[in-house]
C-alpha cells in the first residue's frame, strides 16, 4: 500500500517542498529587481532580510530546499539503479538525517547575526 | 493514452515533451543542488545577508562568472520549479477548459518573471570601482 507509507510521506513533502521554494523565488526575483531602482531603493530592501522575523523564514526555506534536495537525490537513485527501489525507506531516512545534520550549521549562520548578544559568535560582516 | 510524468514511478519512454521533462527535473536538479548551496554559502555564511548591499553585488559582479553564475540559477530554478508548479496543475485541475487557462497562466507567469530576473541581471549599473568596499545596512552585532 502506498498510503501511510514513508514513499506517501516523501512524495507530499517533495510536492509542498517544491511549491513553497516556487512562491519563494518569484518574491526573491521581485526583491531582487530593485537593483534596478539604484542603491538607496536596494539597499532599503535589504533591511527586511536583516528582520530576525525573516531570517526564521529564510531557515524554513532553507530547510524546505535541504529536504527537497537530498530527497531528490533519493528519487534519482530509485530511478537509475534498479536495487535502490528495495532501500527507499532506508533512503527517505538517510534525506532526513543528512537535511537535518545540514540545518544546524544553516541556522547557525542565518540566526547568529541576530542572536550574537546570546551566543556571541564572530561574523562575516565586518566594516559598516 | 498519454502517461503525464508526475516525477515518481517508472521512467517514462517514447520521446515527446514528458520524457524531456522527467530527465530535465533530474538533470537541472542535479546542477541545483550545486548551484543553490553556493548561492547560500555566500549569501549566509562567507557574508551575512544585512551585507549583502548595492556596493557587494557590484564587487561581485567585477567578475562576469557570478553574473553568468547567477543567471543559470535563475534559469534552472524557475524553469524546474515552474514545470513542478505545470505537473500539479495537471494532477488537481479536473476540467479541461480551467486546466488549458491555468497551464497558460504558468507559461505567462514563467516568461515574465524570467524576463525581470535577466533584465535586471543584464542592466545593473555597478558602483565604480575606485568607490568600491564592504558595506553593510546594520553593524557586525546588535
Amino acid at each position: 500500500m502506498y498510503k501511510g507509507q514513508s514513499g506517501m510521506w516523501s512524495w507530499l513533502f517533495h510536492r509542498v517542498s517544491g511549491l513553497a521554494i516556487l512562491l519563494f523565488l518569484l518574491i526573491h526575483i521581485v526583491d531582487i529587481s530593485m537593483l534596478g531602482f539604484g542603491p538607496v531603493v536596494y539597499n532599503n530592501s535589504i533591511v527586511l532580510f536583516d528582520q530576525w522575523i525573516v531570517r526564521l523564514l529564510s531557515l524554513a526555506l532553507i530547510a524546505a530546499i535541504l529536504f527537497h534536495a537530498f530527497n531528490g537525490i533519493r528519487i534519482i537513485l530509485i530511478d537509475f539503479w534498479p536495487k535502490a527501489v528495495k532501500y527507499q525507506k532506508v533512503l527517505f531516512v538517510i534525506a532526513m538525517v543528512v537535511t537535518i545534520v545540514l540545518f544546524i550549521p544553516a541556522a547557525y549562520f542565518v540566526m547568529g547575526p541576530v542572536l550574537s548578544w546570546f551566543i556571541n559568535v564572530p561574523t562575516a560582516s565586518v566594516g559598516h | 493514452m498519454s502517461r503525464i510524468s508526475t516525477g515518481f514511478g517508472p521512467r517514462p519512454a517514447g520521446g515527446g515533451f514528458e520524457t524531456f521533462s522527467w530527465y530535465f527535473f533530474r538533470v537541472s536538479g542535479v546542477v541545483l543542488i550545486f548551484l543553490v548551496i553556493i548561492h547560500l554559502i555566500v549569501m549566509h555564511v562567507t557574508t551575512d545577508v544585512r551585507c549583502t548591499t548595492y556596493m557587494f553585488v557590484s564587487m561581485r559582479y567585477s567578475n562576469p562568472f557570478w553574473r553568468l553564475f547567477d543567471w543559470l540559477l535563475l534559469t534552472l530554478a524557475l524553469t524546474h520549479g515552474m514545470n513542478g508548479l505545470r505537473l500539479v496543475v495537471d494532477d488537481y485541475v479536473r476540467s479541461a477548459s480551467a486546466r488549458v487557462w491555468l497551464q497558460s497562466a504558468v507559461a505567462v507567469l514563467l516568461l515574465v518573471f524570467f524576463m525581470l530576473g535577466t533584465i535586471t541581471l543584464i542592466t545593473f549599473q555597478p558602483v565604480p570601482a575606485a568607490q568600491q568596499g564592504v558595506q553593510c545596512v546594520a553593524p557586525p552585532t546588535k
